[in-house]
């Protein structure tokens, strides 16, 4: 075995030799499950009309996209990372310590979070976010203030006029960046909304405590954590015709044959109600490019100037096309892509 | 008492004969027979579950293999060139041209196909294929040229059965119009559906363009992992077995050796994932997604399969070949060199194509070395392209099975169909070289 360990390090020292020789002539992406179709579609369109090779988009979710790309400066760590939230202190600090300093910051829309079911299934029209806190929640508060577990089974305990159907509700599991915006814009709204939140307080909780009390989901089986991707939650709705899952609105826009959307305190999700800030649940999508990069690997600035242009990410570009809520301040974000403004 | 027993004994007819089988012999029989049934039953159940799966794969995926096309001429213009070639998108110039050729074409062929509706048929990977043929034939602007461009994938999806009137109806990417021209474009022969080269040779193609994904990069990254894997696999685990098997002393070391060539033998794929990022990437600096990466992976965990079925096969060489050899002069080289090697090839040709093959399937040691990826450019030729981003087949599998256009289920389906052919040549293979060469004692 110690042979084997000598001749595979040797091969490998010879071949990092040869490889120290060439140097990388493609923009390297990774990060974010849920940017990766828009990036793949920018790169396809970047390497059929620019004369540079088309970049490799990894995925593999945006923190760990963010933690390969804070990994350090240099050709064998990527370019450009992709996300579906902001990228934290925390990360920023890793990033610094690793010589990362300079990142551009690109914000490239909006991605709007649907709640949808089978389309044969039952009549899930109208959400409210307090249905869905009611409907989610571990422990509701009683009008006293004090925590009891989750009585609702059917929709129609939730509210009335919700089908009489078992609860079973498909969200993502924690690990995607789509939780985070399902508890913040719904569960904690929904928290809020119908009061549980100032019952909690008014208990003796304090806000943090009442926060998180309200985003915490009930463990009894009604609500389903998919840790897979929004395939595998349309295959659980299949399965099941009662089921509510969580999409975002370019795989539905994709399924609509099969599934059937809610609407979300009264606005049905489309690119124009989510611009417009009117439907409640969406979230800006990000990239960011090491400024450290540019000049170095070839069309890496070419890349982010085509990725955030008009005929890309307007309106009426391939991104719209496939689900993108094309950001209304676009005109800002070629503005820093140009200068390449970086972060403070 | 006894008197009685001892007399009515002879009277009975013997409690054994070979005729009737007693009491135990009975139960031991029927042992046999229920041992049997649930062999059988194993077998059944096994080979109904490869059924279902086959099945299931098949009638998914071999809709893959068929792609609808529309065929008509297309006259490009010198300035329209010129100026598609000014605009920053400029695939979106070509486009406009090719459904004014389509228009003009329907036109001049007199069908009552709505042009509009006609030109929404096309997939947005031909404005591509236009542009490449422009750029590289300038010569022949000002004449129709015939081109045969693929209908996009709802379309491609109405002639497999995947899309119909009514989930049309239901769709917001197609509409029943829009299936009701590509009918009578089939009628009139502008539409037709033919064998998908371009599936097996064509590069990945984004979420937008289903019709025209194809697995050429996924195969080559195999096939350039593989060269890697057999190059440094097969003579590093034959020397090593050689060495522990024929040279080596029996002591201490060489029992912890073997001991832990079997643990990694049985070590998760992933592990070796991790070691490989480590080692290969973050250490020796290779660069990311590239085949050289992937094959080095899959080497050190092909090794140990390698190195088990090299020594099954030097011990099954009997020890009378040794001795004849050296009886008759022969070093102890010239001996295993000449004579027992060539007696164990076969076992070592099968062990290592079906540790290939298993290193064929693996997907999980890719993930963390940046090859499950969106990879569109082809790797040049072996052996810079080894340090070229790649994408791999069973990757290609995982990729496609994410996305959100239903069509992508169906190529995923038609891959896994393309990846199981090649484990059956390569499992073919291993079995035709056991049969054929080798030797029993």
């Amino acid at each position: 075995m110690s042979f084997t360990r000598l001749a595979i390090s040797g091969l490998a020292i010879c071949a990092a030799s040869a490889a120290g020789a060439q140097s990388r002539d493609q923009v390297q992406v990774a990060g974010s499950s849920t940017v990766l179709p828009y990036a793949a579609i920018v790169a396809e369109a970047f390497g059929e009309n620019t004369d540079f090779p088309t970049p490799v988009v990894e995925s593999g979710g945006s923190s760990a996209g963010l933690k390969r790309f804070c990994e350090g400066v240099g050709e064998n760590t990527i370019d450009i990372a992709n996300a579906s939230r902001q990228i934290r202190d925390g990360e920023r600090e890793v990033c610094a310590a690793n010589g990362v300093t300079d990142i551009v910051e690109v914000r490239i829309g909006y991605d709007g979070i649907v709640f949808a079911s089978q389309q044969s299934g039952p009549a899930f029209t109208e959400f409210e976010p307090s249905d869905w806190y009611l409907a989610m929640a571990a422990e509701i508060p009683g009008e006293d203030g004090t925590m009891a577990a989750n009585p609702n089974v059917t929709w129609a305990d939730v509210r009335d006029g919700l089908p009489e159907v078992g609860i079973a509700a498909f969200i993502p599991g924690t690990k995607h960046g789509t939780r985070e915006v399902f508890e913040e814009k719904v569960l904690l709204v929904g928290c809020e909304e119908t009061g549980a939140m100032e019952r909690m307080m008014a208990a003796g909780m304090d806000e943090d405590a009442a926060e998180d009390a309200c985003m915490s989901v009930r463990s009894d089986g009604r609500a389903v954590d998919i840790d897979g991707d929004y395939t595998e939650t349309l295959a659980r709705i299949d399965s099941n015709p009662e089921g509510v899952g969580v999409f975002g609105l370019a795989f539905y826009e994709n399924n609509t044959d099969k599934l059937k959307v809610a609407t979300m305190g009264g606005v049905a999700p489309s690119t124009e109600t989510i611009a417009s800030g009117e439907y409640p649940v969406s979230r800006p999508l990000f990239f960011y490019i090491k400024k450290a990069h540019i000049g170095v690997i070839p069309g890496l600035k070419e890349f982010a100037t085509f990725f955030v242009a008009d005929e890309l990410a307007g309106p009426s570009g391939p991104l719209a096309q496939y689900g993108l809520v094309s950001d209304p301040e676009l005109a800002a974000t070629q503005a820093a892509v140009a200068d390449e403004t970086v972060m403070n | 008492m006894t008197d009685a027993t001892a007399s009515g004994a002879p009277a009975t007819a013997p409690a054994n004969s070979l005729m009737a089988p007693d009491a135990r012999t009975a139960r031991r029989n029927a042992a046999e027979k229920r041992f049997r049934a649930y062999g059988l039953g194993a077998i059944a159940v096994a080979f109904g579950a490869l059924v279902v799966l086959l099945l299931s794969i098949l009638s998914n995926g071999l809709g893959a293999f068929t792609q609808a096309k529309l065929s008509f001429p297309v006259t490009l213009q010198a300035e329209q060139v010129a100026e598609a070639e000014g605009a920053l998108l400029k695939t979106s110039a070509y486009k406009a041209m090719l459904q004014e050729a389509l228009a003009a074409y329907l036109a001049e062929q007199g069908t009552d196909v709505d042009a509009e509706v006609a030109i929404s048929l096309l997939s947005d990977e031909a404005a591509a294929t236009l542009r490449e043929f422009a750029l590289a034939n300038a010569d022949r602007y000002g004449e129709p040229v015939p081109f045969t461009i693929l209908a996009n994938g709802r379309i491609d999806g109405f002639f497999k059965g995947r899309v119909t009137y009514e989930s049309a109806e239901l769709d917001r990417n197609v509409s029943p119009e829009q299936l009701r021209a590509a009918e009578s474009l089939r009628d009139a022969g502008v539409l037709t559906a033919g064998f998908n080269w371009s599936f097996i040779t064509a590069p990945d193609a984004s979420d937008n363009r289903v019709e025209a994904a194809g697995l050429g990069v996924a195969m080559l990254g195999s096939l350039y992992m593989m060269l890697v894997v057999l190059v440094l696999a097969l003579p590093i685990g034959v020397a090593a077995s050689i060495y522990l098997e024929e040279f080596a002393p029996q002591n201490r070391l060489t029992d912890l050796i073997e001991v832990n060539i079997s643990n990694l033998a049985a070590v998760p794929s992933i592990v070796f994932g991790i070691l490989g990022l480590a080692i290969f990437i973050n250490w020796a600096g290779l660069p990311q997604s590239a085949p050289i990466v992937g094959g080095l992976v899959l080497t050190l965990m092909t090794l140990p399969t390698i190195i088990i079925a090299t020594r099954a096969a030097l011990k099954a060489v009997p020890p009378s070949i040794r001795d004849a050899a050296l009886g008759l002069g022969a070093s102890k080289m010239q001996s295993v060199f000449h004579h027992v090697l060539p007696l164990a090839m076969p076992g070592i040709l099968t062990g290592t194509i079906i540790g290939l093959a298993q290193a064929l399937g693996e997907t999980a040691p890719l993930l963390l070395i940046g090859m499950v990826a969106f990879v569109r450019e082809y790797p040049d030729a072996p052996p810079e392209g080894l340090f070229d981003p790649a994408s791999a087949l069973p990757v290609q599998i995982y990729n496609w099975t994410q996305r959100a256009d239903p069509g992508f289920f169906e190529r995923a389906s038609g891959a896994i169909i393309v990846l199981l052919l090649f484990l059956l040549v390569m499992n073919l293979t291993a079995i035709f070289l056991r049969r054929r060469f080798e030797r029993r004692w």
